[in-house]
């Protein structure tokens, strides 16, 4: 399979505080890879990595083969080939859920307003939030504003999807509502990378499990493989704390 | 105090009061509106992200350490100094001969625009970063990223102290009669010096005053409320795809008993 995103070697150094070490890891074209680990095991900052909101300290990513963090090439068209969902949502608050969804078509893709606009029903109809088009986003759930992020993201019709542990900030009762529209996305055929602490969604739907634990992957393997038979003493470790608390 | 003194000097001067009000107006409105637009720009510009290396880099540095200068000498000294340092300055150091009105537009602009820049800065600080992120991340730059999402966000934010620096530029216009700008307190002087009613006189002028103010604020709380728009969202529209059977037989019953 063609591989789409390829981290070769990528580290991240806060000051003192070494964040990622010597990272190497890929994401194929159609796979959904699931990313889990402890709270500051680097999982986030792996994710903002990759699509440059945290500027790496070494090592490289090659998108499609080629190096983005080449000065000359140019971020923020590399930036639009990636949907990235927040775990805080950071829906534009100034604008509506419909405006959220065509203020990045227009603006930068320079689509129509009319294209624009249909993009965004397409994407708003798939997550189930079309009745909501002209609330603000004070005005919705959790769970819906997160629908509307994942939507606001498909309308950039992105190569890969990024989720940055999306249903972290919810209400238990609204993970879910979450979850199915991911699932779905998963189903469809597209691209994910998700950094998750939700080891049912991981287990089920994932192609792929990473382990990452003290800014290293530890272990990446099949969901069957990292759930029902880790190698790694850490990786079990981990897996019986978190499975204990569910 | 008498009042016939009021209503006399009322009758007798209203035209030269009208008058100075509206020169006090004039000179408010346009330099708040100008120093709020220097202000956007020189928050935009102190607010871009650092880059790292290059040529860039230094060429930021030496904007910012001018903006810097700039906020500081206009906040730093009075604007009645200012006014005679410009107006007579100007005329005496450069033969720069401008009118009274034109350089009372100009210095209060700029003394507006230095307290401007930090009011805006600090609006766009105090927007979530996660705001800019997401901007980033859909491919915008920080021009674009500014203009859709994070200045109509500030700018709601700022706009009590907008209001605050509009009431204050209301009031300090009054320095400006020392380079003979013919604004209210000017003309009030006018007033006071033909009739010799000190108290009656400037007691006309700060009513004056204070309706232009009130009326201000109130006007920019009204926009803010308008700005604000309603707390809860009801979809009025697709009412039939929400509809639970429960709803449908309530309304079917209504529809039967209005008949």
């Amino acid at each position: 399979m063609k591989k789409i995103i390829e981290v070769q070697h990528l580290s991240k150094i806060f000051g003192e505080h070494e964040v990622l070490k010597d990272i190497d890891f890929s994401v194929s074209k159609g796979e959904v890879v699931c990313i889990i680990g402890s709270s500051g095991s680097g999982k986030s900052t792996l994710l903002r990595c990759i699509n440059l909101l945290e500027k790496p300290s070494g090592g490289q990513i090659l998108y499609n083969g080629e190096n983005i963090l080449d000065d000359k090439h140019d971020t923020r068209t590399y930036r639009t080939k990636l949907g990235m969902v927040f775990q805080q949502f950071n829906l534009f608050n100034n604008h509506d859920v419909l405006s959220n969804c065509m203020i990045g078509q227009i603006k930068v893709l320079k689509r129509s307003k009319a294209e624009a606009r249909e993009v965004a029903m397409k994407y708003l109809k798939v997550v189930g939030m079309e009745q909501f088009i002209n609330a603000k986003p004070r005005q919705l759930s959790g769970g819906q504003k997160q629908r509307v992020a994942i939507a606001r993201a498909l309308s950039m019709e992105p190569d890969v999807m990024l989720f940055d542990e999306p249903t972290s900030a919810l209400d238990p009762e609204m993970v879910g509502e979450v979850l199915k529209v991911m699932r779905e996305l998963a189903e469809s055929g597209l691209t994910m990378l998700v950094v998750t602490h939700e080891m049912g969604f991981a287990r089920e739907v994932a192609d792929r499990v990473v382990f990452m634990d003290k800014g290293v992957i530890a272990e990446e393997g099949t969901p069957e493989q990292i759930f029902n038979n880790p190698t790694q003493e850490r990786t079990r470790e981990f897996l019986k704390r978190t499975l204990q608390q569910n | 105090m008498e009042l016939n003194v009021i209503i006399k000097t009322i009758s007798k001067y209203w035209p030269m009061f009208i008058r100075g009000a509206g020169v006090t107006l004039v000179i408010s409105i346009i330099g708040t509106i100008i120093g709020f637009i220097i202000g956007l720009i020189i928050g935009v510009i102190r607010t871009i992200p650092m880059p790292e290396k290059g040529f860039k880099r230094i060429l930021l540095k030496i904007v910012n350490a001018t903006l810097a200068v700039y906020i500081e000498v206009f906040r730093g000294t009075p604007m009645i100094v200012q006014a005679m340092v410009i107006y007579y300055g100007s005329k005496q150091a450069f033969n720069i001969d401008m009118t009274p009105l034109f350089a009372g537009i100009f210095i209060v602009s700029i003394n507006t625009g230095a307290y401007m820049a930090e009011i805006v800065r600090g609006g766009i600080v105090s927007i979530d970063k996660g705001q800019f992120e997401a901007a980033y991340a859909i491919g915008m730059s920080h021009v674009q990223t500014m203009v859709n999402v994070v200045l109509p966000q500030a700018i709601r934010n700022i706009l009590p102290a907008i209001g605050n620096e509009f009431v204050i530029n209301i009031k300090d216009t009054s320095v400006l009669n020392v380079i003979s700008v013919t604004e209210l307190f000017f003309q009030t002087k006018s007033v006071a010096g033909n009739n010799f009613k000190y108290f009656e006189t400037f007691f006309i002028a700060s009513a004056i005053y204070l309706v232009m103010t009130f009326t201000v604020t109130r006007i920019l709380r009204f926009i803010e409320r308008k700005m604000d728009g309603p707390e809860n969202y009801i979809i009025y529209a697709n009412q039939m795809q929400v509809e639970t059977p429960e709803d449908a037989l309530r309304r079917e019953q209504l529809m039967k008993g209005n008949k």
